[in-house]
């Protein structure tokens, strides 16, 4: 498989703080990788930065043979990577129906609306309501619903199941693969290492700001255990 | 002839008629300040002197190219709206993440740049701009006589005000509007150009004030401080309104103009200071304005 995303010496800092450290990975065509790594390791800031959200990055992100560390991050995400912050980013003065319909479509080949109604049934139901008054599992799936409209080919996902009740970690577990099977590449950024290792065909472990240790999806028991000793589990 | 409350109904409702003709420039003019503060965090100083250029325009486009009022109306926004994406390109976006407060520094030196200078050029005795003829005369209702061209600044005022809140409340773009203002990274993170919708939508704000100084021009004379008088109170109405809030701004600048008529018949002494008195009372019980979202 060809790589989808490469970051190579990837610094960033907010502020006065260097928060990342020459981050270093790739992300292949249609597979799915996580960065795992404790509280602080760094690695909202590498989504953050790959979506060229913060001011001050440098080193090289290129995505499909194109070098975007100088692009602005509404020209990254035109380019066809679609992100989906921490805590979801609903709009409260949106209602559902607007807040779907508001990321522009930067590809061909995204979904329908009909489609990704038939996919979240919840969202056609409650779609004249406003945004935030959904439940935190349909803010999840209205989060990722929007941006599977868009046709982007790499979903950034930021702690997608981040205080969601296990029943619904299942459904976001269901509809990565699902994703996958349709050929989509996904980075994920995760804590729950279970809900990681259920998904991902790859792991990159974060820590201070860097890439320190790359796992395989099919772990040994080994890999295993060095992964909770990384992440304190 | 009959009276109400003691008052000559032509009193009366001629306090009614301007109340209403100053509501809807209130109206129109903190509509523009509550979309720029919205979405650029910027509170506006210059919209006076916006609202004094839009007028100027119309009065230059009739003395040096001969264009009469109906081509001003859509020219001198345009022009003064241009001038005002000119500003934000290169000066207002230098400050963008800062605080407030430099905005406001920069748009009140900038107000009195130009006002100075206009003054310097036109002096302050003020130039006529005469009421298109289609406009002229007036109607007799029975209870008041209603001068066709008062009578059209209102219906124009409430017109332009829907039109901006069903774009911002109704339409795809007003939904990318609302959600720039909510959290612009993340909208501009989704492919939207957020920094070009920022100075379009500094330009339109700057258009409405424009659109309302051509409206003002045949009933004021076209003076160069005509919008610094003005200024103070629209800023009282955006605050008692709920500072970034579209419909309050909207209801609010009609509902005090009339309550301002309304104060010049019972207690004309007041008139000046009772739009002053509600906003001291609002902040007192209601910080964020009756409109406005407390954060």
């Amino acid at each position: 498989m060809t790589a989808q995303l490469t970051v190579h010496d990837l610094e960033a800092w907010y502020g006065e703080s260097h928060i990342l450290h020459g981050m270093r990975f790739e992300v292949r065509k249609g597979e799915v990788a996580t960065l795992l790594g404790r509280n602080g390791a760094g690695k909202t800031t590498t989504m953050r930065a790959v979506m060229g959200m913060l001011a001050q990055r440098k080193g090289s992100v290129g995505f499909e043979g194109v070098e975007t560390i100088d692009l602005a991050s509404h020209q990254i995400a035109r380019l066809g990577i679609g992100f989906v912050p921490e805590e979801r980013g609903i709009f409260a003065s949106l209602s559902v129906r607007e807040n779907l319909l508001l990321p522009p479509v930067v590809r061909q080949g995204g979904m329908g609306v009909s489609e990704i109604h038939a996919l979240f049934p919840n969202l056609a139901a409650r779609a004249d309501s406003q945004g935030t008054k959904l439940s935190g599992g349909e803010q999840q799936m209205l989060a990722i619903a929007r941006i599977l409209r868009t046709g982007a080919s790499l979903l950034l996902l930021d702690e997608p199941t981040e205080g969601l009740a296990p029943v619904i970690v299942e459904q976001i577990g269901a509809l990565i693969r699902n994703l996958k099977n349709r050929g989509l590449t996904v980075l994920l950024v995760e804590q729950n290492f279970r809900f990681a290792a259920r998904v991902a065909d790859r792991h990159y472990v974060v820590e201070h700001g860097r890439v320190v240790d790359e796992v395989p999806g099919a772990m040994s028991s080994r890999d295993v255990e060095k992964l909770k000793a990384f992440l304190g589990v | 002839m009959f009276e109400l409350i003691g008052i000559p109904p032509q009193a009366l409702f001629g306090q009614l008629l301007l109340g209403l003709i100053n509501g809807a420039f209130y109206a129109v003019l903190s509509l523009g300040l509550a979309l720029i503060f919205g979405l650029l965090n910027i509170i506006n100083f210059t919209h006076g002197a916006q609202y004094m250029m839009g007028a100027f325009a119309a009065w230059l486009l009739l003395n040096l190219a001969g264009l009469g009022y109906w081509p001003a109306l859509l020219l001198a926004p345009v022009i003064v709206g241009v001038t005002g994406v000119l500003i934000e390109r290169f000066l207002l976006k230098r400050l963008r993440g800062l605080d407030p407060l430099y905005g406001l520094l920069l748009t009140f030196g900038l107000a009195l740049i130009v006002e100075g200078a206009f003054r310097q050029v036109y002096g302050v005795s003020g130039l006529a701009y005469p009421v298109p003829p289609s406009l002229a005369g007036g109607v007799n209702l029975g209870f008041m006589f209603l001068p066709l061209y008062r009578g059209w600044v209102v219906l124009a005022s409430i017109v332009a005000c829907l039109v901006t809140w069903a774009v911002i409340e109704r339409t795809r773009l007003g939904a990318t509007l609302r959600a720039a203002t909510e959290n612009p990274a993340l909208v501009q993170a989704f492919g939207v150009n957020v920094p070009r919708l920022v100075t379009l939508t500094y330009g339109f704000g700057v258009a409405l004030a424009a659109f309302a100084g051509v409206l003002a021009a045949p009933i004021y004379s076209v003076h160069p401080l005509m919008g610094a008088n003005l200024i103070i109170v629209v800023f009282a109405v955006v605050v008692i309104g709920g500072m970034g809030s579209i419909l309050g701004s909207v209801l609010t600048g009609f509902g005090l103009g009339v309550v301002e008529g309304l104060t010049k018949v019972f207690w004309p002494e007041a008139s000046n200071t009772v739009i002053f008195v509600i906003m001291a009372i609002v902040l007192l019980i209601k910080p964020a304005g009756l409109f406005g979202r407390a954060t």
